[in-house]
């Protein structure tokens, strides 16, 4: 364990000066400022909209973006970050010859891009509640201040984040065994596409494919309840549906999977 | 014994790279493994780190089995694989700071490491601006850190100046002096003789002596290069006056090194019976030689 936590401390002094950590912070503060400054310059326009469906749309700003192509772009680059910054170093050969454990150098690696994911997201939910209080405060008669949705945002981002982990695990595997750029972000990039061509298609079995989880994930998200239907005046997030335990399955595995495969392999 | 392998073989796919090998490396020596480039080396030294794995034969450092001891034996260790891994995007100082972090050795050890391989001035530079030399100064900065028992240093002059290849030299036989055995891979028969206690050769990956550096000696009889304005004359004489002369070309003979004197008196021959000396120095075999007298000798 006190390897893994060295690992870990290392893996953040390694990386926080590169632009795979500063990404985590300035892609959710970037889109939420842009997000921001729509809603400030529109005001006028937006101002007769109602407090749920003001919140709504200003957070479906980065949702959208998030759900669809960004998300699994984002985690394929903080896979591929995280393993690069060794493989551009050479620095496989010491990792794995401190005295360390082999599961440690491995298992504070991949947390440490787990948290970098979660971070984003984090950030994400964050920025939009504080934006959008900040836009109710400067722009009174945007009635921001008069409904709340602080949980719904924290559970969606949540469930975005449980929903990227799937790709993480796969991406964090193939950046880890291979040390150039184009193999693992192609495959990648590749995946994605028909990742978000069938969750847009509403294809059947694309809650089993990872690369269509976040925006599964995305369409999966309002807690459709007949009863209510019609008056929907409190938002419910439907946070496990099964494309989230299936990306949480996959990951459990691709990790298991990849631990013994670093344990047998030889560092060239 | 700080380093004993039995049997120790490795294989990329059907090349076999490392054959049978079984070092023997005393405590207290510094152990000069000596081969040329591609026989072995850089394989043999990742074997004793464990980082190849399904290789053949056993291997106890300190006493111990590795693969059984891993994280008991790696503490005790201090490495440099090829050329230096380091972060180009921290500074000198961050990298051994990284390092420190990861072993709990005190920022006072990094700034002492830093002054012994004289980079305090550059501790704050990034180290990807370092040249070549200060890298690898870096690298040994980086085995020094955890005041390992065992050094295992691969090719640590290569890119260095003349300057600099002193001071490694002289830092190493200063850690020996201090107790610690230091295990250096190289291709300069010269390097290895002016610091191994002992020595391994290894061509093919297959090693082909173990010793002492007295032992190496033996076999390994520096030569006395002699160029002159006569080669034919130079030799008829110097063989009529007992000397041997091993080799003879268009301008230069070889007759086997004993002592300085010896040379002073094949100058003065030379030059008492007017034959012009261009020059005449001690000469070092090269390895391609001392492969063909120590497979003779075998």
């Amino acid at each position: 364990m006190k390897g893994f936590l060295l690992s870990f401390r290392s893996e953040f002094y390694k990386t926080r000066k590169t632009i795979g950590f500063w990404g985590s912070i300035l892609l959710p503060l970037l889109i939420s400022i842009l997000a921001f400054a729509m809603f400030f310059i529109k005001s006028e326009e937006l101002k007769s909209t109602p407090p749920m469906i003001l919140w709504i749309k200003f957070s479906m700003i980065s949702l959208a973006m998030m759900g669809t192509l960004l998300l699994p772009i984002y985690t394929i680059f903080i896979a591929y970050s995280v393993n690069n910054v060794e493989h551009k170093a050479d620095t496989w050969k010491t990792i794995f010859s401190l005295p360390i454990s082999r599961w440690s150098v491995y298992g504070a690696k991949f947390a440490y891009a787990v948290f970098l994911v979660f971070l984003c997201l984090a950030l994400f939910a964050l920025f939009t509640i504080g934006f959008g209080n900040l836009l109710g405060t400067l722009k009174p008669e945007l009635k921001f201040n008069a409904y709340h949705m602080e949980v719904q945002l924290m559970e969606v981002y949540f469930k975005l984040f449980l929903s990227s982990l799937g790709i993480l695990s796969i991406q964090f595997l193939l950046s880890l065994l291979w040390a150039d750029f184009l193999k693992p972000m192609g495959l990648g990039f590749v995946a994605t596409i028909a990742g978000v061509t069938v969750a847009s298609k509403n294809w059947e079995y694309s809650y089993l494919f990872p690369y269509a989880h976040p925006m599964e994930a995305i369409t999966t998200m309002i807690k459709r309840d007949n009863k209510v239907a019609g008056t929907v005046s409190e938002l419910q997030i439907n946070m496990f549906t099964k494309d989230v335990y299936v990306s949480f399955a996959i990951a459990i595995v691709v990790f298991i999977a990849g631990y013994f495969i670093v344990r047998k392999k030889s560092v060239k | 014994m700080v380093i004993q392998t039995q049997g120790l073989s490795f294989s990329f796919g059907n090349q076999q790279v490392v054959k049978s090998l079984s070092l023997q490396v005393p405590a207290g020596s510094i152990y000069g493994f000596l081969g040329p480039n591609g026989a072995g080396k850089t394989t043999t030294i990742k074997m004793l780190l464990n980082l190849l794995q399904s290789g053949e034969g056993s291997i106890h450092i300190f006493g111990q089995e590795l693969q059984a001891n891993r994280i008991s034996i790696l503490s005790q260790i201090g490495s440099l694989i090829e050329q230096p891994a380091i972060y180009h995007h921290l500074t000198g100082k961050e990298n051994l700071m990284n390092r420190a972090l990861l072993l709990q050795v005190s920022e006072t050890r990094v700034d002492e490491m830093l002054k012994l391989v004289q980079l305090t001035n550059a501790a704050n530079k990034k180290a990807g601006q370092y040249s070549l030399g200060m890298k690898q100064r870096l690298g040994i900065a980086l085995a020094l850190l955890n005041d390992p028992k065992l050094l295992i240093l691969d090719e640590p002059t290569n890119g260095l100046d003349p300057n600099g290849i002193i001071e490694i030299r002289e830092l190493l036989m200063r850690l020996v002096g201090t107790g610690k055995t230091v295990f250096i891979s190289s291709h300069l028969l010269a390097e290895i003789e002016k610091m191994a206690t002992h020595v391994g050769i290894i061509n093919n990956g297959e090693l082909l002596f173990q010793g002492t550096i007295t032992d190496l000696q033996n076999i390994s009889q520096p030569l006395i290069n002699i160029e002159t304005d006569n080669t034919v004359d130079a030799a008829n004489l110097l063989k009529r006056r007992n000397f041997t002369v091993t080799d003879i070309d268009n301008d230069h003979l070889y007759v086997p090194f004993t002592s300085k004197q010896q040379v002073g008196e094949i100058n003065t021959l030379l030059v008492q019976n007017n034959i012009t000396v261009f020059s005449i120095s001690k000469q070092h075999k090269d390895l391609e030689k001392l492969f063909l007298d120590i497979t003779k000798s075998n």
